[in-house]
């Protein structure tokens, strides 16, 4: 009977409250969106409430209309006064319809797992190593979870300030190449602004390209473009976890939010299967000990013993078309040349890439000046891990 | 699906609608009756002009009278002119609040217009004002339906055009059955209370509290307070019936716990007998002077229990929580909470049976919904 739905609807909400690592505690975000009337929906029917549940359901749909999910439980709750239902959606499933139920059965658990599990202040996702000073938000997205979490810049120390629920590719995560329906991970950044007035209804209420495929997708020769954070078409509040072509899709209200801290050109947009956590503590360590290594290897640049400053540099390493051998070699010619070299960095900001290749993405102001040649720019390094010391793989203009 | 009952008759709905609203009519005038009568008639022939004609003939006589008023919101709506009968359905309803009949039609219009939120806070009141109101539930039930197949349609983004069209055709049928079936427009609105009818409230009630039965025998009896044993079903599903009867068996006494016993007894078997469809045990626990809900007589309502009962489906009834008050050896007052379920309707209502002992047989002289 009624009780039967419950059974069905309570390993949803008992999934929700598996919380990870950081339980609800600090309440500095502020709570926007449908999550919060959705999870006293739950709470609701949890205790047998039915009547309040479904009061809260309206209550729900008159905030969102357009809110498909809303409208499935609002269909459960009435039919569950006249017939017996087994599963969550019962009266809408037949013919094609299973699969869009499985959708929404996700979306909920979705939204509701994030919501009973929001980040604390003590913990920091690991890719925001360093902002640099203008960059004033960061963006990331945790696909598993169906969730983008944006942190502002607070004098380099990231501070959570919102997070939204989010759609990713059909296909899911790690794209490959064009066409494959999946959403890339790693580090990028909004390239541009597409406004509502140049887009068609299915973008919703505008567009932020970014940059995939980055240098380093180009290096693995992963291929493809187009990616964008984008809203979504009028007829819908939200669009299953997975559903896009491999971009990243939010709810028009939040992406008209989110695009209020995006910063063209500027804004990290850093895109994971599953956010790894530190605490403020961890991350001060790793931070500390690769601007440690950034700094050793500015010092042996200016030192110029090419052998030194040679082991901050992959095997793999690769600039211009050349192998780490015949670049050094250069360099060796270069440095005998030079009576001195100083070389100051400044305005550093280092992103780890969240997916199984382990590299932070180091961009920096670097001021050059030697005996013979000065030289100001911004440079882009990718360091990896390689035998447990960090190594520079890649570098070039930013 | 919508599941509709097709009640063809409208000759009988007519007729007891009459019956049902002449209480509230003032003393009429033989020629005015006709007037209505002709009005009927012609309804029932389907000339709406002359029914109409006729029912303002009697309405100018007595503009103010319920019945006259509400056969015109039925002709009107035959016409479809939906929105005059929508006015004379609500004037009703303000008029005469205690009347479910014009809330349910008003339900059902605005069903039609897909107005299901108002149709359900229609029907909501008019379950308000008679908790019993059996066709008010099923379309409840009904509008339950079709507003979470709306739901479903707005969740999934599907075009259901089809399916309301054929839900609207059976609609109308409705409306004629509607004022016929449960014309108790008699029943004093002090009489009923209202209860909390719509079934997930009940079950999750029930699954709160345990219902612990206190035994009520008057000091009157003068005989030890030994007696009815709490018979609680603290389990959502309908549970049958004869173990409550078992509970009670258990249980030997002196005098009114004898009488309470019996009593729990036939109201258990009145139930198994209702469950089981058996039409003929079950009308044989109602007394002979039995005071029907709507004033009507014995037959029309034997008829309409009968039809009643045995529409398809499994009908479940059982009971819990019962209290006997014992008003000397051959008359009681039984209070206790039923459980209903037939395949389209489900409730938990308080009822009380008013039951008399006659050749040492224990029968329901009066039958109602309330505390």
């Amino acid at each position: 009977m009624l009780r039967a739905l419950r059974l069905r609807l309570l390993p949803l909400a008992f999934a929700a409250c598996a919380a990870s690592a950081f339980a609800a505690g600090t309440a500095r975000y502020t709570d926007s969106g449908p999550e919060p009337l959705l999870a006293n929906v739950f709470e609701q029917i949890e205790a047998n409430k039915w009547e309040a549940a479904l009061r809260q359901t309206e209550d729900l749909l008159t905030a969102y209309p357009n809110f498909r999910l809303g409208n499935l439980i609002k269909g459960d709750l009435l039919l569950a006064r006249s017939k017996p239902l087994k599963t969550f959606g019962e009266g809408a499933i037949g013919g094609q319809q299973l699969d869009k139920v499985a959708d929404l059965r996700e979306e909920a658990v979705a939204r509701l797992k994030a919501y009973k599990s929001k980040p604390t202040a003590d913990y920091v996702p690991r890719y925001l190593l360093q902002m640099e000073r203008d960059q004033k938000f960061a963006i990331v997205v945790d696909t598993q979870k169906a969730r983008l979490y944006v942190y502002q810049n607070d004098k380099g120390t990231p501070r959570f300030v919102a997070d939204y629920y989010i759609s990713h590719g059909k296909l899911g995560s790690e794209k490959l190449k064009e066409g494959d329906k999946k959403t890339p991970i790693g580090v990028y950044h909004v390239t541009s602004s597409l406004p509502r007035q140049k887009l068609t209804d299915f973008y919703g209420s505008g567009a932020f390209p970014i940059n995939y495929p980055n240098e380093w997708d180009k290096r693995q020769g992963r291929n493809g473009h187009g990616i964008w954070l984008h809203g979504t078409p009028s007829d819908t509040f939200s669009r299953p976890p997975k559903a896009s072509d491999g971009c990243v899709v939010l709810a028009n209200q939040d992406l008209d939010a989110l695009s209020k801290n995006l910063q063209i050109g500027l804004t990290p947009v850093i895109i994971s299967n599953s956010i790894e956590w530190l605490s403020l503590d961890d991350w001060q360590a790793e931070r500390q000990s690769l601007l440690s290594m950034i700094d050793e290897w500015r010092r042996d640049w200016e030192s110029r013993d090419t052998d030194r400053y040679a082991r901050h540099y992959s095997n793999k390493f690769q600039a211009d078309s050349q192998g780490l051998q015949a670049w050094i070699e250069q360099k060796r010619k270069v440095n005998a040349g030079k009576s001195w070299i100083k070389v100051a960095t400044g305005d550093i900001s280092m992103f780890r890439n969240p997916g199984k290749e382990e590299y932070v993405v180091v961009t920096f102001d670097q001021d050059y000046k030697s005996s013979n040649l000065s030289n100001q720019m911004k440079k882009r390094q990718y360091w990896i891990k390689e035998d447990g010391r960090w190594k520079i793989i890649y570098e070039g203009a930013a | 699906m919508l599941k509709f009952r097709d009640f063809p008759c409208r000759k009988t709905l007519l007729a007891i609608a009459f019956a049902g609203c002449a209480g509230l009519s003032l003393v009429s005038l033989p020629a005015r009756a006709d007037n209505l009568q002709d009005s009927q008639r012609f309804l029932k022939q389907g000339q709406h002009a002359q029914a109409l004609e006729q029912v303002d003939k009697y309405l100018a006589g007595k503009p103010k009278d319920a019945q006259g008023r509400f056969l015109k919101g039925l002709i009107l709506t035959e016409m479809g002119k939906t929105n005059d009968a929508i006015v004379i359905f609500t004037k009703l309803t303000e008029d005469y609040p205690e009347l479910p009949e014009p809330y349910n039609n008003l339900a059902v219009i605005y069903a039609q217009q897909k107005q299901y939120d108002k149709a359900k806070q229609a029907l909501e009141m008019a379950i308000r004002t008679h908790p019993s109101y059996a066709t008010a539930h099923e379309n409840l039930g009904d509008i339950y339906a079709r507003l979470a197949s709306q739901a479903y349609d707005k969740a999934l983004q599907l075009d259901k055009g089809n399916a309301s069209a054929q839900s609207k055709l059976a609609m109308i049928r409705d409306i004629m059955s509607t004022s016929g079936n449960t014309g108790r427009p008699g029943a004093k609105p002090a009489a009923t209370k209202p209860v909390a009818a719509v079934a997930p409230v009940a079950e999750a009630k029930q699954a709160e509290t345990k219902p612990i039965a206190a035994p009520e025998v008057k000091p009157a009896a003068a005989v030890p307070v030994a007696a009815v044993a709490p018979v609680a079903t603290p389990v959502a599903e309908a549970k049958p019936a004869p173990e409550a009867k078992a509970a009670v068996e258990a249980k030997p006494a002196a005098t009114s716990g004898d009488a309470n016993a019996e009593i729990a007894k036939a109201v258990s078997a009145w139930a198994v007998a209702w469950s089981k469809k058996d039409v003929k045990g079950y009308l044989g626990f109602y007394a002979k002077d039995f005071k029907t809900p709507g004033g009507e007589s014995r037959s029309a309502w034997e008829a309409e229990r009968q039809k009643r009962i045995t529409k398809p489906g499994a009908i479940q009834v059982s009971h819990e929580n019962l209290r006997v008050t014992l008003d000397g050896a051959d008359r009681a007052t039984v209070k206790f909470r039923q459980h209903y379920k037939s395949a389209s309707l489900k409730t938990s209502s308080n009822k009380v049976l008013e039951m008399v002992r006659r050749d040492g047989k224990w029968l329901i002289q009066q039958e109602k919904i309330g505390t």
